[in-house]
C-alpha cells in the first residue's frame, strides 16, 4: 500500500511535470540543450569509434581498387565541368534575358554542409539533428537538402546544434508543383510511420493529369522553400473528398532513412 | 547498497537513451525503434524503492525528450505510471521469474508509448499515426518484453561484481564436535 510519503512525492512528481510542460519555449530549448549536452562525450567517443573504423577500412582497401575509383572520379569531374560550363552559360543567357524582361534576377543558393549527429529516439516523429547551429547562421525555417533531394527545414536551433523535421512528419509541409503540362499544384504533408520514403501530395486539383514517374519539385508558394528543389516522383494518386480532390503518393528523392551529410541552406 | 542499485539504474537509463539516439539498426530493420525506459523502469520498480522509482521516472523521461522532438517533460508521466502500477503490485509478483519479467516488460513496453501518446493528443501536438502505428507497438512492446530479464540478469552481475560477497556462518560447532577417544 502507498504511505503518506508516497503520495508526497507522487504529487511532487505529477507538479513538477506539469511545471515543465507549461514552461515558455525559450526556456524550454534551454533546458534541452543543457539536458542534451550531457550526451556530448557519448556522441564524441560513438564518433572517434566510428572514424578508427573507418581509417582501419581504408587502410585494408587494396591499392587497385583506389586507382579505379580515382579514375572513375576523375572522368565523373571532367563530365561535370563540362556540365557546368553549359549551366553557366545558360544562366548567363537567363540573367540576360530577365534583364531584358524587368524581371527580379534570381538569388543564387548559399548552402552549408553539415553532419547529422544523432535521430530521433521516438517512432512518432521525424526529425534529426545537425551540427550546426545558431553560431553558424541556421535560422528556423532554413531548407535542408541533400544532393539527391529535398529533406526538410530546421525547426528548432540552439548554439551548436539545429533541430530538422523532415518531409513526412506531421510539422513538415512543402508546396509543390508536378512537373505536367498542367503544371498542378498540392501540398506535400505527412505520411505513414512506415513508410519514411513515401509522402502524400494532397491539395490536388481534381483534374490534375498526374502519372507515374513525373517529377515533385517545390514550387516557392509558402514562403520557406525557394521554388525548384527536387522532392521526388510520383508514384501513384486517387481521388478524394468525393472526387473533389486528388492525393498522389510521392516517392522522394532523397533517402531520408540512411542522411549522414546534409546541406543547410542559408539566407543570401 | 541502495544507493549504489539507484545509480546503476540511473546510469543504465542515461545509457539506453544514448543508445536509442545513436543506433537505428532495429528501426532500419523493423521499422520501429525499441524503447528501454520501461524495462529499466520495470526492474526498478521491482528491486527499488519509491523514491528511486521518482528519480528513474524524472531523469529518465527529461533525457529522453532532450533528445527528442517531444515536448520537454511528456515522457515523465507514462514512465512514472509504469513504475507506480508495478511498485503498487509488486508483493503480489513472482519477480525472480523470467516469465513474470518478460510479461511485465511486455505490458511496459505497450503501456508507456500509449500512454505518451495520448498526452501528446492531449497537448494539441498530433503525432504521426496511423496503421503502422500498431506494429510499432508490437514491435517495441516485444523489444522490451526481452530488454527486462537482460536488465535483471545484468544488475544481478553488477551486484555480484561490485559488492562484497555474503559471508555465510557455517554449520560447524565447536561444542557439538565428536571427540573420539579409545
Amino acid at each position: 500500500m502507498l504511505k503518506r510519503p508516497h503520495y508526497i512525492a507522487l504529487g511532487l512528481i505529477v507538479f513538477l511535470t506539469l511545471v515543465i510542460l507549461n514552461l515558455p519555449g525559450k526556456t524550454t530549448a534551454r533546458m534541452k540543450l543543457g539536458l542534451g549536452s550531457l550526451f556530448v562525450p557519448l556522441f564524441g567517443l560513438a564518433n572517434s569509434v566510428e572514424q578508427a573504423g573507418a581509417k582501419t577500412g581504408n587502410a585494408i582497401l587494396p591499392r587497385s581498387e583506389l586507382i579505379s575509383q580515382k579514375d572513375a572520379l576523375e572522368r565523373q569531374n571532367q563530365e561535370l565541368r563540362l556540365q557546368l560550363m553549359q549551366a553557366e552559360g545558360m544562366a548567363r543567357e537567363n540573367e540576360r534575358l530577365r534583364r531584358l524582361l524587368g524581371w527580379q534576377p534570381n538569388k543564387a543558393w548559399k548552402l552549408k554542409p553539415s553532419h547529422v549527429v544523432l535521430a530521433e529516439p521516438s517512432n512518432w516523429w521525424r526529425t534529426v539533428q545537425i551540427d550546426l547551429g545558431s553560431r553558424d547562421g541556421v535560422k528556423i525555417n532554413s531548407p535542408v537538402l541533400t544532393t539527391d533531394g529535398l529533406v526538410g527545414r530546421i525547426s528548432s536551433v540552439s548554439l551548436t546544434r539545429s533541430q530538422v523535421v523532415l518531409l513526412g512528419d506531421p510539422n513538415c509541409k512543402v508546396a509543390a508543383r508536378v512537373e505536367n503540362p498542367t503544371r498542378d499544384t498540392g501540398v506535400i504533408g505527412g505520411s505513414g510511420p512506415l513508410e519514411s520514403g513515401i509522402c502524400e501530395m494532397a491539395y490536388l486539383s481534381r483534374t490534375a493529369d498526374l502519372k507515374p514517374g513525373q517529377n515533385v519539385w517545390t514550387s516557392g508558394l509558402g514562403g520557406i522553400f525557394p521554388k525548384d528543389i527536387l522532392i521526388g516522383k510520383v508514384l501513384d494518386s486517387r481521388s478524394e473528398d468525393y472526387g473533389m480532390s486528388t492525393v498522389a503518393r510521392v516517392k522522394l528523392a532523397a533517402n531520408l532513412s540512411a542522411l549522414d551529410e546534409v546541406w543547410v541552406m542559408m539566407e543570401p | 547498497m541502495n544507493w549504489l542499485n539507484t545509480l546503476f539504474i540511473l546510469v543504465a537509463a542515461f545509457l539506453a537513451v544514448f543508445w536509442e539516439t545513436a543506433f537505428q539498426g532495429v528501426r532500419h530493420v523493423l521499422g520501429a525503434q525499441v524503447d528501454l525506459l520501461p524495462a529499466i523502469m520495470v526492474y526498478a520498480a521491482l528491486s527499488s524503492g519509491f523514491s528511486t522509482v521518482c528519480l528513474v521516472a524524472f531523469f529518465a523521461g527529461l533525457c529522453f525528450d532532450s533528445l527528442s522532438a517531444n515536448p520537454l517533460g511528456i515522457s515523465i508521466l507514462p514512465l512514472f505510471a509504469v513504475g507506480l502500477a508495478v511498485y503498487f503490485w509488486r508483493d503480489l509478483i513472482l519477480r525472480d521469474q523470467s516469465f513474470a519479467q518478460m510479461v511485465l516488460g511486455f505490458g511496459a513496453g505497450i503501456a508507456c508509448p500509449v500512454l505518451s501518446l495520448l498526452l501528446l493528443l492531449t497537448t494539441g501536438r498530433p503525432p504521426q499515426l496511423g496503421w503502422g502505428t500498431v506494429w510499432q507497438l508490437i514491435i517495441m512492446s516485444l523489444g522490451s518484453a526481452i530488454a527486462t530479464p537482460a536488465f535483471f540478469l545484468l544488475f544481478e552481475w553488477l551486484h555480484k561484481s561490485l559488492s562484497h560477497a555474503p559471508v555465510f556462518e557455517t554449520s560447524f560447532r565447536p561444542d557439538r564436535e565428536i571427540r573420539r577417544g579409545r
